[in-house]
């Protein structure tokens, strides 16, 4: 060919080239990388800490009262009025897990002091927000807590809190 | 050479397997054993003559090379370790226990593996520390600082995930407080948190994903990037030229035969050391306490030790501040430092000048001063969300000591700038001595200072740790 009949443009054939191997390069590598991420990603095994919880009767627990349920990692509140929270355990600071205190009815963190208050609202910092719930469910006065889903929040507020 | 007589000249099958493998041990010819030494494996890694200089032991210490030595220590007992371990809860812990009491100089290599692990960090950092006061991270050699300084993260990735393994109280809490600080990271941090943990805490995913980075993604890395490094080296002309402060020409360069020389000399120190670790391993066991309870934490339940100086700087500022700002720009000037720090003139002297040697005794003393007083003003009498009630704790706890701690940085830059005339790469020596000495008494008070609840205590005051 002696005259050129490609369009003009600013776009030789090798940088065409460049750009592509580039592009598709990229492109693999981010797929192997997605794979590699992938691969760790949570596995859960039916029935352990991740499930759905039944852990008995509402009159198990009588109203001001804080049980450890510790397959489920959870403290079960049951406030005064009755109502029901399921209080994770782990401190919101850096994951330390929370013993509760009945003397000073305070959950107390053993590794950098952080205190909480039975709704799990921070009384004394470092941690940065209260600690988290699970969803409670009550059905036919069976208290089931769903341990696969972590509630964060910001502040207490009464829809938390799930009435029989 | 042609086809010989079969008859005469071909000798037994035992001597031609010996021929190959053990060649001539002195051949009678100057050419022949010129050609033994040239075609020597270990010519491969080192050049045939290295400079007398550099062979001075003073001036690298031999950290680079005690390194390597610790890497094979750690592939080797480590490769061993495997055979005894399975990664699942609780049978790691009590395949701890069978290799401690019930396999033989099971207790033995566990020790070397996680000593050498230990000094590993340390004698990197060091390491770091020799080419950064040298200066010999100077242009042609930037990418291998680079390299360097992804061989040390690396090193901690493999500590930290190695920390897991044994599955006591000590590897659990550990990795639950090192893993908290990144749900910090804005945006990506809850997922980030949750993706290294394989699960909203550190379980039974997590065990699995430490052990699986731990054998063979990182070592792989390592391993690969050692041989990079190395190369690099050698492509750069060698080791930087040990020079006196005040040799102000090109100094003369008498070459050396790396056989023996510098072969015998890397020898004899890595076999002292050897030996050091291995008599140290028998002496000193290392630790295990009861198996993860992920029920009880530990008071206090501290990090490994080579992030104390990180959760140091969290019990201080805002986490986004102490986990992410902070290590970030440290990073990033770690990253930048030979692209800044430029002048060749200096490379080969410690401490690069007279001015630089009385900088860096200045920016000593005044770290080892300064840092405890700040870490007890703010301790007990700075108390900037108490005064400042309704401010963001982001600013009252993480913009604001930030300031209360990097002016006075920049106040004294200024005056060694004015006064004492220091020109950038002696003020860059100044600033990255005193960041250093302060990370360093950091993690000190971290490791022997901070006790229950996190609070303050002299070491030899130190309450027990309540389980
Ligand atoms: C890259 C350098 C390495 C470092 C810095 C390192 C670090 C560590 C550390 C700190 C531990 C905990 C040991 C303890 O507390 O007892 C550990 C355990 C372990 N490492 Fe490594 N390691 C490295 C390489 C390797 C390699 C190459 C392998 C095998 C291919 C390996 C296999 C193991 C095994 C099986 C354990 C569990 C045994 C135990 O906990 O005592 N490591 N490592
Ligand atoms: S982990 Fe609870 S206060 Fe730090």
């Amino acid at each position: 060919m002696t005259e050129n009949t490609a369009p003009e443009t600013n776009v030789s054939r090798r940088d065409f080239l460049k750009v592509a191997w580039a592009f598709f390069g990229g492109l693999a590598a981010l797929e192997v990388g997605g794979i590699f991420l992938a691969y760790l990603q949570p596995r859960l095994a039916e029935g352990e800490f991740g499930a759905h919880l039944d852990i008995g009767l509402v009159d198990d627990y009588p109203p001001g009262t804080v049980t450890h349920i510790s397959n489920g990692r959870f403290y079960l509140v049951r406030l005064p009025d009755g109502g029901f929270l399921a209080v994770y355990h782990r401190c919101t600071h850096l994951g330390c897990t929370v013993p509760w205190d009945p003397a000073i009815q305070k959950f107390v963190c053993p590794c950098h002091n952080s205190q909480f208050d039975d709704n799990g609202m921070v009384e004394n910092p470092p941690a940065p927000r209260p600690l988290d719930l699970f969803p409670v469910t009550i059905e036919n006065g069976a208290v089931r807590v769903d341990t696969g889903t972590i509630l964060q929040r910001q502040t207490f507020d009464t829809a938390q809190v799930v009435y029989p | 050479m042609t086809e010989t007589d079969p008859e005469n000249q071909n000798p037994s099958l035992l001597r031609r397997i010996r021929a190959r493998l053990v060649p001539d041990a002195h051949p009678a010819d100057d050419r022949g054993r010129m050609r033994m030494v040239l075609d020597s494996l270990i010519l491969h890694l080192h050049p045939p003559k290295v400079p007398d200089r550099t062979l001075k032991w003073t001036y690298t210490w031999g950290l680079g090379g005690l390194s390597a030595v610790l890497m094979l220590i750690l592939g080797a007992t480590g490769a061993i370790l495997l055979n005894n371990y399975t990664p699942s809860a609780p049978q790691a812990y009590l395949d701890i226990l069978e290799l401690r009491s019930n396999v033989w100089f099971g207790e033995l290599v566990r020790n070397l593996h996680h000593w050498s692990a230990n000094l590993l960090v340390i004698i990197a950092v060091l390491h770091l520390l020799r080419v950064f006061l040298t200066g010999s991270y100077r242009a042609p050699r930037e990418l291998n600082w680079l390299i360097g300084v992804g061989m040390l993260l690396l090193v901690l990735a493999a500590n930290f995930t190695g920390y897991l393994l044994p599955w006591d109280q000590l590897a659990y809490w550990a990795i639950t407080v090192g893993t908290g600080i990144l749900s910090y990271i804005p945006l990506v941090g809850e997922w980030l948190s949750r993706l290294v943990l394989g699960g909203p805490e550190v379980g039974a995913s997590t065990l699995l994903n430490f052990y699986s980075l731990h054998i063979s993604f990182i070592p792989l890395l390592i391993f690969g990037l050692m041989s990079f490094h190395f190369w690099r080296v050698r492509k750069d002309g060698g080791l930087t030229l040990p020079r006196r402060i005040d040799e102000t020409e090109e100094p003369r360069v008498e070459r050396l035969t790396t056989i023996p020389h510098l072969v015998r000399k890397e020898l004899v120190f890595a076999l002292v050391w050897i030996a050091a670790i291995l008599i140290f391993a028998m002496l000193v066991p290392a630790p295990l306490e009861d198996i993860a309870n992920p029920g009880l934490s530990p008071n206090p339940a501290k990090a490994p030790w080579y992030f104390l100086g990180l959760q140091e700087l969290l019990l201080h500022f805002h986490p986004l501040v102490a986990g992410i700002i902070l290590p970030g720009l440290a990073m990033l000037g770690i990253f930048l430092l030979p692209f800044i720090d430029i002048n060749t003139a200096s490379v080969g002297i410690y401490f690069r000048s007279r001015r630089g040697r009385s900088l860096s005794l200045l920016a000593l003393g005044l770290a080892i001063l300064l840092t405890p007083l700040w870490v007890l003003l703010d301790e007990f009498i700075l108390d900037w969300s108490a005064w400042l009630p309704s401010w963001p704790s982001l600013i009252t706890n993480g913009l604001i000591p930030m300031t209360v701690v990097l002016l006075p940085l920049i106040l004294i830059d200024d005056w060694a700038q004015k006064h004492l005339r220091a020109d950038l790469e002696e003020r860059i020596l100044f600033l990255v001595i005193f960041l250093f000495t302060a990370f360093g008494i950091l993690t000190a008070i971290g490791i022997f200072f901070r006790g229950p609840g996190m609070n303050l205590y002299w070491p030899w005051l130190m309450p027990e740790v309540v389980h």
